[in-house]
């Protein structure tokens, strides 16, 4: 029966830095495979749309330098999904680089590297739906149509288990993948070592945020999975946690809508039947999954598109009778708008967020305080003309100052600026794709590089 | 008889992102017992969530009283997708607090 051992240092490679004492007392362990994913959707769009990274590079840098040098060393392969938070063409390339130039750095003996790529051109999206293949809409999405696609700036598909499992294969000592599904980059070794579908997957969904699965809450240290047979033990590596049978059901149900179904590309995980054990204090015993394969091969695909330059200022308003009549100024500042740009909404639009009223949950709030001591407004204004949307802006901004309200006292001024300034934000994003499209083979809208990484370089293998 | 704040029976109270179209909470019992009040008492029956959170029960997605970690988790959908413009909670990490004081018999 095949028993393999993984360790997994992070839920987010980077996002912060991993915490590299739990991880060196997983090293002793002695792992089999070393494996963290290092994107998400969490971030918004806007990492994906303008391709940029979120995560510090020095974070990068560190944290991928602590999980190559304890891999090489081990002699045991490393892998990491969704490089660079947006598992991009740019960042697959960015991590291969830090890899090299890393492995440069510590003089390492050559290895081999495979480097995946997931990034699939908006073109390529569009000559499928234009030869009929149907782009499905999750989640209560509607499928895609050609305006959907016209919208989206960037696309990139999410890999499952197959592309991985053929870089390992291939014998590659360290896994770049782009966007991945998280569950798949555990499952892929466990299903070459001749694991379930079920086993393996379930594996994933458990380990794949690293620490959070164990309690006390703790993020960025490490957990040890052994996975034999059917049988997923977890185990918190920090000496302060522990992974109880709460800790690891709570953590199946964490981010997602059925707490009973993970789907993969070829099915679903059932997890309604799992049973979770203690096994010693820090360890739990999770049994009982089963999976359902779908005769349909499904990926799934993400998608942002650009919405428009955005522009904010921050004003607050302390003067009482201003706050209870912040909808009515609100309401006056967006009559200046439409003198000047037509209706708030209609190609461009302008959010005013009210902290200290309702801005963190808005129509959500079941008790907003319309009477805070004070308000901090928070004022976005989006357009696709950078130039206007800093005019907008400022009309949005300078007319709270200037609201005609009733019997207000203070006649220089309803609204304290923070200084009379429009801050540039970044471009505003949208989520355009949230989908999935149907495929003959799991490896079709994935590219494998084999590289060998040498000398400061990765270089294609021979 | 007296009455009890969720806030003090439950271990976790949360919310999150499910994806980039939805916001799932999760509330979460140490103590079975705790767990098997508060699912026995209705307070957070389906029917009950959309006045928690001035919520067109349209919104509600899913519904599930997760026994394996004495929990009861919904989800409910965005009117935007995360992370657009006017975006208040881009992780939707901060949308559980009026299930805090929910009087539970």
């Amino acid at each position: 029966m095949p028993s393999v051992k993984i360790l997994c240092p992070t839920g987010h490679l980077s996002f912060t830095p991993l915490e590299k004492g739990s991880f060196l007392l997983g090293c002793e362990q002695k792992p089999d495979f070393i494996i963290a994913d290092a994107g998400s959707c969490d971030m918004g769009p806007r990492p994906l749309g303008a391709d940029q990274h979120v995560s510090m590079e020095a974070w990068q840098r560190q944290d991928l330098e602590i999980m190559l040098l304890k891999s090489r060393e081990l002699g045991v392969p490393m892998i990491v999904g969704s490089a660079s938070d947006t598992g991009t063409d740019r960042g697959v390339d960015q991590f291969v680089g830090l890899i090299a130039d890393i492995a440069r750095q510590h003089k390492l003996k050559p290895f081999k590297l495979a480097a995946i790529y997931a990034e699939i051109p908006v073109a390529d999206l569009k000559r499928r739906q234009a030869g009929g293949t149907v782009i499905y809409g999750l989640d209560g999405r509607a499928d895609a149509d050609p305006l959907v696609l016209d919208r989206t700036t960037r696309a990139v598909a999410v890999m499952n288990a197959e592309p991985i499992r053929a870089a390992l294969r291939a014998g590659a000592d360290v896994v770049i993948a782009g966007r991945s599904s998280d569950c798949a980059l555990f499952a892929a070794p466990l299903l070459e070592a001749g694991l379930s579908p079920a086993v393996s997957y379930y594996a994933g969904k458990l380990m794949e945020c690293a620490s959070f699965c164990a309690e006390p809450f703790m993020g960025k240290e490490s957990i040890l999975g052994r996975i034999e047979g059917e049988e997923v033990y977890v185990t918190a590596m920090h000496p302060g946690q522990r992974c109880t049978p709460a800790s690891i059901a709570s953590h199946a149900m964490y981010e997602r809508t059925n707490p009973y179904r993970e789907y993969v590309a070829g099915g679903y995980v059932d997890m309604s039947q799992c049973v979770y054990t203690q096994v010693d204090p820090k360890t739990t015993r999770a049994t009982g999954a089963t999976f359902v394969a779908d005769p349909s091969i499904k990926v799934k695909l993400e998608g942002a598109g650009l919405v428009g330059h955005r522009r904010l200022a921050v004003v607050g308003i302390r003067d009482p009778q201003t706050i209870s009549l912040i909808d009515k100024a609100i309401d006056w500042a967006k009559g200046k708008l439409a003198e000047r740009f037509g209706p708030v909404g209609q190609g461009y639009d302008v959010f005013y967020h009210l902290y200290g009223r309702n801005a963190v949950m808005e129509e959500l709030d079941p008790a907003p305080d319309l009477k805070p001591h004070e308000l901090g407004i928070v004022v976005e204004a989006i357009d696709k003309d950078p130039a206007r949307a800093q005019e907008i802006c400022a009309l949005a901004a300078r007319n709270l100052f200037y609201a005609r309200l009733p019997e207000v006292k203070g006649t220089a001024g309803t609204a304290a600026l923070m200084s009379d300034e429009i801050l540039i934000g970044e471009p505003g994003y949208e989520w355009t794709l949230n989908h999935v499209i149907e495929v003959k083979s799991a490896m079709e809208l994935f590219r494998i590089r084999h590289l060998v990484v040498e000398g400061g370089a990765a270089k294609e293998a021979a | 008889m007296a009455t009890t704040r969720l806030r003090e029976l439950a271990s976790t109270i949360r919310s999150k992102n499910a994806g980039v179209d939805h916001i799932t909470f999760d509330v979460i019992f140490r103590e079975r017992a705790n767990f098997e009040r508060v699912r026995d008492s209705g307070v957070l029956a389906e029917a009950k969530i959309p006045g928690l959170f001035n919520l067109d029960p349209k919104r509600i997605t899913h519904y599930c009283v997760f026994e394996p970690a004495n929990a009861i988790k919904f989800t409910i959908r965005r009117l935007k997708p995360s992370g657009s413009p006017g975006e208040r909670d881009v992780f939707g990490s901060q949308q559980y607090a009026p299930l805090f004081d929910v009087q539970v018999p």
